[in-house]
Formats: C-alpha cells, sequence, structure tokens
C-alpha cells in the first residue's frame, strides 16, 4: 500500500501534470470557464485514465512494441466512448457544458505519456494508483483554475456568489483570451520558481514546460516519441544553431547581453538535453 | 446555399478561430510559430490535411457508420482514420511529388497529434453538416488556424529583440500575446 500511496503523491504534487509537466493545455483553457466544469472534466479524465492505465499494464506483454501507439490509442479512444456515453445519460449538464472536448480527451497528451511512461512497464496495481494520482492531480489543477477564472470573471466560486455587491466582474477573465492569460501567469511563475530554485543549486529538472513549449524538443514521454524522427530532430537542430546566431547578431546590434545571455543558454541546455 | 457556405466560412475561420477561441491545435500554434516561414509551412500542411481529412471522415461517416448504425464508434474510427490518412498522405507525396514533400514533410507527423483535426472532423458529425458542407467547414477551420499562427510567428520575431522581465521570457509572453490576438478576434463577432 505504501507503493501507492507514492503514486498518488507522485501524481497530485511532485508531478502534478498541469501546474509541473505543463501537459493537456488544450482541455485545460477550454473548459475551465468555472470551477465545476474544471472538476467535470478533471474527474472525466481520471476516470479514463484509470481504466486505461489498468487494460494498457494488463495487456503489456501482449500489445507488440512496434505497434503500441496505435494499441494504445484504441484502448483509450474505447473507454472515452464508454464515458462519453454515461455521461450523455447520467449527468446531462456536463455533458453538454464539455461538449467536444469529452472525445477529445482521446487525443490528451496526459493520457497518452502515462501509457507510455508508466503503465506499460509496470504491473496492474501501481499503474491504476497512478492513473488515479496523475487524474486527481488534473482535476486539482483544472478545478483551481476554474476557480480563479470564475471568481474574477463572475465574482462566484461553484455557482455561489462570493465577492462583494459592489464588485464588477471582469468578463473577460471567463471568455476565451482570459484562458490565455491565465496560462501565462500560471507560467511564468513556474519559470520563477524554477529560476529561483536553480540558483539556490536544486535540482529543477522535474519542471517541464511540456509540449505546449516546443514539440519537438519536447523530452516527456509520449508527445515526443511519435513525433521525433531524424528529419525533425536535424530541422529542430538546425533552428536551434541558427536563433544562436541570430541572439548573437542581435547581441552585436543592442548591446543588451543579459537578455542575449539568458536565451543562449536555455539554447545550450535545450542541445544538451537532447543529445544526452 | 452558397450563402450558407460563405456564412460558414467567416465563422469557421475569424468568428470561432480554431485556436484563439476554441483552444484546438495549441500545441503546434505554440510550438512552431517561431519564425514566419515555417509557421507558413505548418499551416499550409494543416490545411491540406484537415481538408483531406474531414472529406474522408465525413465519408466514413455517411457510407459506413450510419448504414450500419454504429455512429457511436465515431471517436475510435475518426482518430484511427486521421492516424492513417497522415501516415499515407506523408508516403504517397515521398513516392510521387517529392518537391510538395520537401516542404510538407517535416509538418506531418507533428500534425497527427494535431487535436484540431479530429475537432474538425467531430464539429462536422455534431452539427450535421453534409459532406460539401464538412469541407468547407474544414478549410475554413484550417485556413483560421493558418492565419493566427503566421500572425503569432510574425510577432514573436519581433519580441526576439524586446527585453522582456525574467519570469516572462519564453512561454508566458507567448500566451500573453494569444491572449490579446484573442480579444482582437473576438473583435470579428460582430460580422455575423
Amino acid at each position: 500500500m505504501n507503493n501507492a500511496k507514492e503514486r498518488l503523491v507522485n501524481g497530485i504534487v511532485k508531478e502534478n501534470p498541469t501546474f509541473v509537466l505543463m501537459l493537456g493545455m488544450c482541455p485545460t483553457l477550454a473548459v475551465t470557464t468555472s470551477a465545476v466544469n474544471g472538476l467535470g472534466m478533471g474527474l472525466t479524465t481520471t476516470v479514463v485514465l484509470a481504466l486505461s492505465n489498468v487494460f494498457i499494464s494488463l495487456l503489456r506483454g501482449i500489445i507488440p512494441d512496434k505497434v503500441r501507439i496505435p494499441a494504445f490509442i484504441v484502448i483509450i479512444a474505447s473507454f472515452v466512448t464508454v464515458v462519453e456515453l454515461l455521461l450523455q445519460g447520467y449527468i446531462p449538464f456536463l455533458y453538454d457544458a464539455l461538449g467536444i472536448y469529452i472525445p477529445l480527451i482521446v487525443v490528451n497528451c496526459i493520457i497518452l505519456g502515462r501509457a507510455e511512461a508508466y503503465a506499460y512497464k509496470n504491473p496492474v496495481l501501481p499503474s491504476l494508483f497512478d492513473g488515479i494520482g496523475m487524474g486527481l492531480g488534473f482535476s486539482a489543477a483544472l478545478t483551481c483554475i476554474g476557480a480563479v477564472r470564475e471568481l474574477l470573471g463572475a465574482g462566484e466560486i461553484f455557482g455561489i456568489h462570493v465577492m462583494p455587491e459592489s464588485y464588477v466582474p471582469v468578463s473577460i477573465f471567463i471568455m476565451a483570451p482570459g484562458a490565455f492569460f491565465v496560462l501565462a501567469l500560471l507560467t511564468a511563475i513556474q519559470n520563477k520558481v524554477k529560476i529561483s530554485g536553480e540558483r539556490k543549486g536544486k535540482d529543477m529538472s522535474r519542471i517541464q514546460s511540456g509540449c505546449g513549449n516546443d514539440c519537438m524538443n519536447c523530452s516527456d514521454a509520449g508527445c515526443a516519441h511519435r513525433i521525433y524522427d531524424d528529419k525533425t530532430e536535424k530541422r529542430a537542430d538546425g533552428d536551434a544553431k541558427k536563433q544562436i546566431a541570430e541572439a548573437k547578431d542581435a547581441e552585436i546590434k543592442t548591446g543588451d547581453s543579459k537578455n542575449t545571455e539568458v536565451t543562449n543558454g536555455e539554447e545550450q541546455t535545450k542541445e544538451e538535453k537532447k543529445n544526452g | 446555399m452558397v450563402k450558407e457556405l460563405l456564412v460558414i466560412l467567416i465563422s469557421s475561420s475569424l468568428v470561432n478561430n480554431v485556436v484563439l477561441s476554441q483552444f484546438l491545435g495549441l500545441c503546434p500554434f505554440l510550438g512552431v510559430s517561431k519564425k514566419t516561414e515555417t509557421a507558413t509551412g505548418m499551416g499550409v500542411a494543416v490545411i491540406f490535411v484537415i481538408t483531406l481529412a474531414s472529406a474522408v471522415a465525413g465519408l466514413i461517416y455517411q457510407f459506413i457508420l450510419v448504414p450500419l448504425d454504429i455512429t457511436y464508434l465515431q471517436t475510435i474510427v475518426f482518430i484511427l482514420v486521421i492516424a492513417a490518412l497522415v501516415q499515407f498522405v506523408e508516403m504517397f507525396l515521398k513516392k510521387f511529388i517529392p518537391s510538395l514533400y520537401q516542404s510538407l514533410g517535416v509538418y506531418l507527423p507533428l500534425i497527427t497529434t494535431n487535436c484540431a483535426v479530429l475537432g474538425v472532423a467531430l464539429t462536422n458529425v455534431q452539427k450535421n453538416y453534409g459532406i460539401g458542407t464538412g469541407i468547407v467547414n474544414g478549410f475554413a477551420t484550417a485556413v483560421g488556424f493558418t492565419v493566427s499562427i503566421v500572425i503569432l510567428a510574425g510577432i514573436r520575431e519581433k519580441l526576439t529583440y524586446n527585453d522582456i522581465p525574467e519570469s516572462f521570457q519564453g512561454m508566458p509572453i507567448v500566451l500573453v500575446t494569444a491572449g490579446l490576438m484573442a480579444i482582437a478576434f473576438c473583435g470579428f463577432s460582430g460580422l455575423l
């Protein structure tokens, strides 16, 4: 049971898919217009994640290595369909609110990422708890983001009015642009934590910028392995080198050395990561 | 009929922009938008694949899933068809149109993971679009994606030369930019 607890804590805190790994950003932005929607999406994903982890773990001896990604996708898509039909039957208001984003759980990076990184290599029970932990971490994150957006955008949390009467809701926060701003602040805070941690000499490599940052340089399992082939690698390499050259040009032009030093450093670490 | 198609064309490409108001295809939108050239290449590849995928998905839905009464399998069927289609397009271009493959080939593997493709196929079914209307909708959605990714890439090229606060360097400033673009695109809702 210790192992199970470790997996749960790992998913909710240490490797929180939204706040730490930055995976699955499409649904995070789209459905967090209110805390209820965020929680609903989170729990739906949790169910799919736990079930698909269990099944992939059960079948890990049978699925051939070469066709594992299509096999994972079929398993995940089946569970998504099951969950979609259940929601339609029993929780219709959530089904209407989440709409097209329920079938799109299939292409959520988190699920395929966990299948590839954990469930395919580990026994059933830890995989189940890994799925539940990751799912709960995702739900917690979506509920938080949803609550903040709902609070600022409508003055409510879970539909209950909490702000004083004089508060004028900033309705842009529950509209599409607000999602981008909230995520921008979130990534800025993440950057801040990472930078200050690195200054103190702590290992911050666990904090990733996820696939949202750069598909081709994404080092997380799942997304990266599917899209990585020699061509893109070479191309990305070339791009990085070009950018370094450009950054140097810019340095000469503007004399703004501080800024370029940072970008140079970033590019170098990216390259090191790729080579390593 | 023509008027209806025109409305779909405008609403899918500008008013309900696939990235800025529906948040589909965020990965390539943020990942491949460092340069206008690569962004344009990605955009053209997306137009090509989404138009083709909405045609194929529409045909399969109308002539296989509906007659056999298995429309509940749409998610599974669509994702497999799209993945296979992208692979097939890649092989076809490599063999028969190498020049096009040279320019689009790198982006094709990235598109398989693009949720916009699946999103368009599912939207077409949800809104009961026929095959022709579905193709127009797919094309318009992809054009919307291309417009927004090229604009973002243009802004990002300029952003390189600015002095941005340390915590906001990299992704956060790009997201702020995308947010401002989303506000601008909200203005298009007056068009319809």
